[in-house]
């Protein structure tokens, strides 16, 4: 039996499945000030009566880094960053202990000034006088090679607990990316560690010894363990639970657009034929822009909770949200209010939705019929618009081949699936709005936790050649060899696999479950004075976000006939 | 956080699979470095940079600037409708306000594309600035647009395009054409009869350094700009005035490049060539398009820039000095010129040969304008080439006279002989484009 958690802003959800189906399903209320007990209580009351030896996996998707990101909640970092010709890495500083030093390496990965010994020094001295036990080192191109980074690791250890290298939490190209991403590694770790350690213990004592596996924001997970180098992975997991939960019942052969309405915002993804569709880039958290992989999700400020008012004689919804709906006793209408004028929504105090909608309706001078199918159509439309945007931005991503762009393949969602507390309500009427053909995700209620409960381990390998100097590595993977000129495009990607291979089993992956693919194979004769030299090649190939095959049975069920019994959840 | 001055677009269209021959110069390699270095310094993550995918151009794009031999897509290859597209979407989001300066980093370049094309010169099949001028004068109805070219090599094929055109100054700095490819460019090619001076050459000898630019730029093309009053400014930045290019020989630098946009501030800038890939264009790109959106550049050097070592020499510093009097005067002479040669004649004809060393082929033209002096008048050109080909071409500019509209019309109708394979006629009045076989 298999456990999911996804802790949300209000509550926890936790399912138990087993190869019969989904067996049990609780919420549990979320204490943002202590996730440990959240957690803690939401995995004892699950496996109240089951044996401990019967779980055989329990994968957690928590705010914790996020949170602790957000608030600011961190220990200090020190930053050490070598950038060589360009921009100032003065502009990317991203804390109080940032320091600019000596080295320079170029885009082919050739050193072209040496690190200065006795300034790292220097740096390092400062950085304990102020306290500091985990640093961030990123240097400009380290991921063609690693040797500045690695020598001033060298220079660093043990003055500190922990110090982590730009090239090995991603094989991208984008220096200022990799800084705020090292930055945010080095920030969450202790919080990360001494979590995931305590929950770790308290499983223990209670004979619970399988290995712990955390969703990440790109829809795969990755064990605890592994987790310890890359914490900042898990920053923004929560979206990518519920895209996880929905895969089960997209269609394999189209596109979906999935929609996860919740109380504040509304979260929208992709799903080409069951495989999430990825951001290129990472993740952004606040101003910064990272290089964490994550889903290609987009977040608006329209929810079932959404203030709903009128400003210069039109009417507006969100994207802030002062409380519950007033059926539900809080402050201001929302959409959810206007759900129950119109009697869709029931169990809750209707007289207070209409007392708020018809303030509104006066304003606009309609009447209380008008008013709320008005605020609801507009939901579903602004809804609906941004949808759209979001597609068009994916399609107008830029490429750079001639054949990309003729061949260019396009975005086109029919199929809509949508989750969260209103989605039932709001399916029907996006459907008579729009031209997608929607459906509900069964099990919406709790489909998140399942969604984590099934991800694969996913991960990334970046490989790169260049047969005039006569290497190939993925310094990511702590690899580089020497190679001769015949080096070609098919051995880069075969190396390319049995690395990816490597790394995802190492990260927790089974056998089973390892759909991988190569993302990008670029190869050029590199040429000198006319005459071919070597060859440059980029591979990039990663496991696909996807669910685990063991548990196919357990989306049959859900969506079978027994399985729709738990729709309402 | 960095937060671009001016919102700068950027197309960047590095066609890695598209080369003229394996091993030419204009080959998949040639953005690689340059990508790099873009991606690595993360300048499309910049607040107020903003990356825009390229449109393709349609064949009437095209039509519009040139006389394909036999037809467009007979000398066009995919690759050339999406440089001039991406040439073109920077200029539909600047005149549509979406940014106030942007830069087509794209290739193959096209400042060597002359008006008849029968094959592919200096790297070029297309000119993809004038596509982009011509589109945008009949979609925004801009008229006067300046052109200063920055690449190395004369760009003949812009000074073809415009050499009767009076509202489009052309401007060119090039390594003199007695050392370098095309050959052209000197002092005294000024435009044609109905549009002197509005073609102006600086010839640089080898080896001008940041010195001479600037000095050229500040002292004679901005003050010529400030007087012509476009509005637009284009700049073909070439950049193999780099002191590491293989096939030029100057001594410019990514600082120096970086500064002279800072000063012509042009509102669009085009990439055309620039074959030091790994030591200079990385670099310039980088220091080109941290000028546009305004922000500091101080930083950005080629790893073996030494600026002691490509100093400029007192001879060079003194011949340049000379040549921008030379311009000056021919500038502020050309009203005075253009009346002498306005009553001179009705007709005037020029006879050319023209070599496209990248197809090896030559073609033989005899041009014949009409010298008018209400519009900047008809033209037509007999032109063959030693592939076979032999057309007619009449062009009828934008703001053509009644009469010349109606000479065009009666030149391309009346002509019947089977000399010709083909006549065309460009009616820029009508934006239209039409074509008789006559073989
Ligand atoms: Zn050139
Ligand atoms: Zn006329």
């Amino acid at each position: 039996m298999i456990i999911g958690l996804d802790v949300g802003g209000t509550h926890a959800d936790v399912v138990l499945l087993g190869n019969e189906g989904l067996i049990k399903y609780i919420k549990v209320p979320t204490d943002p000030t202590d996730l440990f007990t959240t957690v803690l209580s939401g995995l004892e009351k699950i496996t109240e009566g089951v044996k401990p030896e019967r779980i055989s996996r329990i994968v957690l998707s928590t705010t914790l880094t996020t949170n602790a990101i957000v608030q600011k909640k961190y220990s200090p970092v020190g930053m050490i960053v070598s950038s060589g010709p360009g921009i100032d890495p003065e502009v990317f500083c991203t804390n109080s202990h940032y320091y600019p030093a000596s080295g320079s390496i170029d885009h082919r990965g050739r050193e072209i000034e040496p690190i200065d010994q006795n300034q790292i020094k220097a740096i390092a001295e400062h950085l304990k006088e102020a306290g500091i036990q985990h640093v961030g080192v990123v240097c400009k191109f380290s991921v063609r090679n690693p040797d500045q980074e690695l020598q001033i690791s060298e220079i660093l250890n043990k003055s500190f607990e922990k110090v982590f290298l730009g090239h090995q939490i991603s094989g991208n190209l984008n220096f200022p990316r990799r800084i705020a991403t090292t930055y945010f590694n080095a920030a969450v770790y202790p919080i990360h560690r001494k979590f995931f350690e305590a929950v770790r213990k308290s499983l223990e004592k209670k004979g619970l010894k399988v290995p712990i596996h955390i969703l990440k924001a790109d829809g795969g997970t990755m064990t605890f363990e592994s987790s310890i180098d890359f914490p900042g992975q898990t920053i923004l997991s929560g979206p990518a639970a519920s895209v996880m939960g929905s895969i089960a019942f997209a269609s394999d052969e189209e596109e979906s657009l999935v929609l996860d309405i919740g109380g504040t915002t509304t979260d929208m993804a992709i799903l080409i034929n069951r495989v999430p569709l990825l951001n290129p880039m990472g993740i952004q958290l606040g101003p910064y822009k990272t290089l964490i992989r994550s889903l290609e999700t987009h977040s608006i400020g329209i929810g079932g909770d959404s203030a709903v008012r009128v400003e210069n004689g039109k009417l507006k919804i969100g994207p802030e949200r002062k409380g519950h709906a007033m059926a539900y006793g809080g402050p201001v209408p929302t959409p959810t209010d206007a759900l129950f004028a119109m009697g869709i929504m029931q169990e809750g105090d209707r007289e207070r939705s209409v007392k708020g909608l018809n303030s509104i309706a006066a304003e606009l001078g309609i009447g209380l019929r008008d008013v709320s199918a008005k605020i609801f159509n507009l939901a579903c439309r602004k809804i609906l618009a941004e949808a759209q945007g979001m597609i068009n931005r994916i399609n107008s991503k830029p490429v750079y081949t001639v054949h990309e762009l003729q061949e260019g393949y396009t975005v086109c969602p029919k199929k809509m699936l949508v989750l969260g507390g209103p989605a039932p309500y709001f399916a029907k009427h996006l459907e008579k709005l729009s031209d997608f053909d929607v459906s509900v995700v069964p099990g919406w209620g709790v489909a998140n936790a399942i969604g984590a409960a099934l991800a694969r381990t996913t991960c990334e390998v970046t490989l790169f050649a260049d047969t005039e100097r006569g290497f190939v590595t993925a310094p990511e993977e702590k690899f580089t060899e020497r190679v001769n000129k015949d080096f070609s495009k098919k051995d880069a990607v075969d190396k390319a696999y049995e690395l990816l291979k490597q790394k995802a089993l190492q990260r927790g992956a089974n056998l089973d479950d390892l759909e991988m693919e190569v993302l990008e194979e670029l190869q050029f004769n590199m040429v000198r004075g006319f005459y071919t030299t070597g060859r440059n090649i980029r591979v990039k190939a990663q496991v696909k976000p996807g669910l685990i095959h063991k548990f196919n049975s357990v989306a049959d069920w859900i969506s079978s006939d027994s399985g729709r019994l738990c729709n309402s959840l | 956080m960095l937060h671009a001055k001016y919102k700068t677009g950027l197309v960047f269209f590095p066609a890695f699979d598209w080369a003229i021959s394996p091993t030419h110069p204009e080959r998949e390699e040639r953005l690689l470095y340059t990508q790099d270095q873009v991606f690595e310094e993360g300048l499309f993550d910049i607040d107020g940079i903003i990356e825009f995918k390229p449109d393709l151009v349609t064949i009437e794009d095209v039509q519009r600037v040139h006389f394909c031999v036999p037809d467009v897509c007979n000398v066009m290859t995919e690759s050339h409708f999406i440089s001039a597209g991406g040439a073109k979407t920077i200029g539909m989001a600047l005149l549509d306000r979406k940014i106030e300066r942007g830069f087509a980093l794209v290739r193959p370049p096209g400042h060597h594309a002359m008006r008849v094309v029968h094959g592919a010169r200096g790297f070029c099949n297309i000119n993809i600035e004038a596509i982009m001028i011509e589109f945008l004068r009949q979609t925004y109805n801009i008229k006067k647009v300046a052109i200063v070219d920055t690449d190395c090599h004369h760009g003949d094929g812009t000074q073809d395009i415009y050499w009767h055109d009076p509202n489009t100054l052309f401007i060119s700095l090039h390594q003199d054409g007695r050392t370098l490819y095309p050959g052209s460019g000197f002092t005294n090619e000024m435009g044609g009869p109905t549009a002197i001076g509005t073609t102006l050459n600086i010839p640089l000898p080898p080896q001008t350094s940041e010195e001479g630019f600037l000095y050229t730029i500040e002292n004679i093309v901005l003050p010529i700009i400030n007087d012509f009053k476009p509005e637009i400014i284009i700049n073909s930045a070439g950049q193999d005035n780099h002191f590491s290019d293989p096939i030029t020989n100057m001594n410019f630098s990514a600082q120096g490049y970086a500064h002279l946009t800072r000063l012509l501030k042009p509102d669009i800038a085009v990439l055309e060539g620039g074959y030091s890939i790994e030591g200079a264009l990385p670099y310039v790109n980088l220091g080109i398009i941290l000028a546009m959106a305004g922000l500091d550049y101080s930083r950005v050097k080629e790893p073996n820039y030494d600026p002691a070592s490509i100093r400029q020499k007192t001879k060079v510093t003194e011949w340049i000095k000379q040549t921008g009097e030379v311009v000056l005067n021919n500038w502020q002479q050309k009203e005075k010129i253009k009346s002498e040669i306005l009553n001179a004649k009705e007709f005037d004809e020029r006879k050319r040969n023209i070599y496209y060393d990248t197809d090896n082929l030559i073609e033989t033209q005899i041009e014949t304008l009409r010298v008018c002096s209400d519009c900047s008048g008809v033209l037509k050109i007999d032109s063959s080439s030693d592939r076979g080909f032999r057309i007619l071409a009449v062009h009828i500019p934008r703001k053509a006279c009644k009469d010349c509209k109606e000479i065009g019309y009666r030149w391309y109708e009346s002509e019947k002989s089977d000399r010709y394979d083909f006549v065309f006629l460009q009616d820029r009045t009508e934006d239209q484009y039409r074509v008789k076989k006559l073989k």
